[in-house]
């Protein structure tokens, strides 16, 4: 059962950012058109393409993903750990938060921030924006060390029990979390406040950059792991089956740990002031982390042909046509699903990107987007549309409405999804840029510099997008309506999250303890790490002002 | 529901070749990087930030490109090499960060203040490339642009 005083925490903390998510997706919407050359001009609606696509970063890779990364945890470690959550820490961390993200909008919507969510010194931002984010990534802190007393008091009461596989996924999570933030937050307390408030002449561009990227990736696998935690623990069980092997599970998680932080320089492959030897070894180190996705890629499909047959499935294949597809009754179950087969491709084009040499072939092009909109608007964004909608409605005791309609969102996002990163992997290879306002020029037949050959794939990302809009409304309108539906006290009293059985319940030492884990990934990040930031602080790079 | 301290043993099998896999890829980059030379930038050391853009010819066929980039344009701006050229592209930027991507090769950079990017492209065919900025520098960024005219 998840924590009776955690609900309203954790309502909250799912309804909030969605609504912000209104305007994400808004604009999302009309950066498509604004790239297809449909929409002419610098700004729409009194917001400019930047600010916009800054407030679309922001609210939908960092708010949203944080907000729900927090709420998810409250759920599955009070329910897990049995009620262990300390309700003062949810409460001042979710204060915290959302004080944090109306700090930043303030700056964000008057467009005195129009930075992008990488920050990209020496573009800078009102003070506010860089404080607001801190406020934001403190509240999510505070909430993590919050589960981290009961979580230590449930092994000494439980000797000789495995932690459940849930709890295990979210501590792997805020762990990476935690250790990522810690540069990023060196970056903006000493660097850029200071600067944004006129205290310093400038910036170190190119440590700051440095700092960014350590952060950068272990975030995508913040974003993620939540997904990974419904996959394991949640899944198989919609499926009608049981979890395939648990010790894969626990070593999926904890091989994140190690894995998710020495390999930033891979986005920084076409910077100066980096040895390419720094740059091939987080390249390799890249490649690694590519691991545990092919065990959870075998693992899931394990599980779901365990489940298919036990619905009756027979055959080689043929077991594919027993899963839950449309299921209403079960109505998660696709937004989990699907959310898998984009990220098969998306796993994919990240092997790409790693790929060293191959990013001056795609690098800052619009194959990046076309890729991270396959994982982080993929497997991430359908797992935490359907959970938002999962928890609120089971932990208030409401009714979903219209699940015909609720099972059809992710299938839409889907083909939405896959047709606007195909319009911009095409683009990309083209040579077409991210980040930028086409209409303006590439894409404005009056302007010296149109280019109709990149034409057709901004048009096929504008279909895309506005299919991926179509979604998000379809889901607003089953939100808005389940919530408005009739209140049971008794539903909401017995309501917990479907934990699936092991299959193979492996009993193996080395994935029952944090602690080695988080030494190992202490000592890559120092291995990976130190030379670069020795060949850095050395070469004593200008302080930088715009 | 079995519990036992050994691990299955198609697990183990999946395994080996998750990591059978990833070696094969990065065999492939090694060689790619190794044996092609086909790289990426790394910290250049023998040049200072330069102050003015220009492209100096070194000798037959051989050029040097000092580029400034600058909100919101390249310096210089309009590059005239004969077919055959072998190009140095040296690029820095006088302000804030700002991309640098030659079409259809393999020069693509980050241009970033304070610091010196490197790469070298052949030009073998006569036509125009162009160049353009591909990181985001503010309101002008879609209009931040250059060209290569590669002559007969």
């Amino acid at each position: 059962m998840i924590q009776k005083n955690l609900r309203a925490v954790i309502v909250l903390e799912l309804l909030f950012p969605l609504t912000l998510l209104l305007f994400g997706a808004y604009h999302g919407v009309l950066q498509v058109l604004y790239r297809a050359g449909l929409i002419q001009d610098t700004s729409f609606l009194g917001i400019g393409y930047y600010t916009g696509l800054t407030a679309h970063g922001v609210i939908n890779a960092i708010v949203l993903t944080t907000f729900f990364g927090v709420a998810f945890g409250h759920a599955v470690i009070s329910q897990q750990l049995e009620q262990s959550v300390s309700a003062p820490a949810a409460k001042a961390g979710a204060a915290l938060m959302i004080l944090g993200t109306l700090v930043a909008a303030g700056p964000i919507f008057a467009g005195k921030a129009d930075v992008l969510y990488t920050f990209y010194a020496p573009m800078k931002a009102h003070p506010l924006f860089y404080i607001g984010v801190v406020l934001l990534v403190v509240g999510s802190w505070v909430s993590f060390w919050g589960w981290i007393p009961g979580y230590l008091r449930w092994r000494r009461n439980h000797p000789g029990r495995k932690t459940p596989l849930g709890a295990v996924g979210i501590f792997a999570t805020f762990i990476i979390w935690q250790m990522c933030t810690l540069p990023v937050a060196y970056e903006v307390l000493v660097q850029l406040i200071p600067w944004s408030l006129g205290l310093t002449a400038g910036v170190n561009v190119v440590l700051s950059r440095l700092l960014f990227w350590f952060f950068g990736h272990p975030l995508v696998y913040f974003w993620l792991l939540p997904a990974y935690v419904m996959y394991y623990m949640i899944m198989p069980r919609l499926a009608g089956g049981k979890l395939y092997s648990d010790f894969y599970a626990r070593f999926v998680f904890l091989a994140f740990i190690v894995l998710s932080t020495p390999l930033g320089l891979h986005h920084q492959f076409t910077e100066p002031a980096i040895s390419s030897g720094y740059k091939a070894l987080h390249a390799a180190l890249t490649f690694l982390v590519a691991v545990p996705s092919l065990l959870t890629a075998f693992t899931l499909a394990a599980s779901l042909e365990y489940g298919a047959r036990q619905n009756g499935g027979q055959g080689l294949f043929a077991w594919w046509g027993k899963l839950p597809y449309l299921d209403k009754e079960r109505w998660l179950f696709p937004y989990l699903f699907l959310g898998l087969v984009i990220f098969i491709l998306g796993g994919i084009t990240g092997i790409v990107n790693a790929s060293y040499s191959m990013s001056a072939m795609i690098h800052n092009t619009s194959w990046i987007p076309a890729h991270f909109h396959l994982t982080v608007a993929g497997p991430v964004f359908l797992a935490i549309l359907g959970m938002s909608l999962y928890l609120s409605v089971g932990l208030l005791g409401k009714k979903i409405a219209a699940p015909a309609v609720a099972v059809s969102i992710p299938y839409v996002w889907t083909v939405g999804v896959f047709t606007f990163s195909a319009g911009l992997f095409y683009g990309g290879l083209k040579g077409v840029p991210r980040r930028t306002n086409l209409g303006m020029s590439y894409l404005d037949p009056l302007s010296d510099a149109y280019r109709p050959d990149w034409r057709i794939g901004e048009y096929i990302g504008a279909v895309g997008g506005c299919i991926m809009g179509l979604a998000v409304l379809l889901f607003f309108y089953v939100l808005v309506r389940s919530l408005a539906s009739t209140r049971s006290e008794q539903e909401s009293d017995s309501f917990a999250l479907p934990v699936s059985e092991a299959y193979h319940d492996e009993d193996i030492g080395v994935v029952r303890n944090f602690r080695p884990w988080i030494v190992a990934a202490v000592i890559a990040i120092l291995i990976s790490y130190i030379p670069p930031l020795i060949q850095v602080l050395g070469a004593n790079y200008p302080l930088v002002s715009e | 529901m079995a519990t036992n301290s050994a691990i299955p043993d198609v697990e183990r099998k999946v395994l080996a070749a998750s990591l059978i896999f990833v070696a094969a890829m990065l065999g492939l980059i090694a060689y790619a990087a190794i044996r092609l030379g086909i790289s990426v930038p790394t910290c250049v050391t023998g040049i200072k930030p330069f102050e003015e853009g220009e492209l100096i010819r070194v000798g037959p066929g051989r050029y040097e490109a000092h580029v400034v980039a600058k909100t919101w344009s390249f310096k210089p701006n309009r590059i005239k090499v004969e077919k055959g050229s072998v190009v140095d592209f040296y690029v820095t930027s006088k302000d804030i960060v700002h991309g640098f991507m030659i079409e259809q090769t393999n020069v693509n950079l980050m241009a970033i203040p304070g610091a010196v990017n490197y790469a070298q492209a052949r030009f073998e065919k006569a036509g125009t490339h162009q160049i353009l900025c591909h990181e985001f520098c503010r309101a002008g960024h879609e209009n931040m642009m250059a060209s290569i005219e590669v002559t007969p």
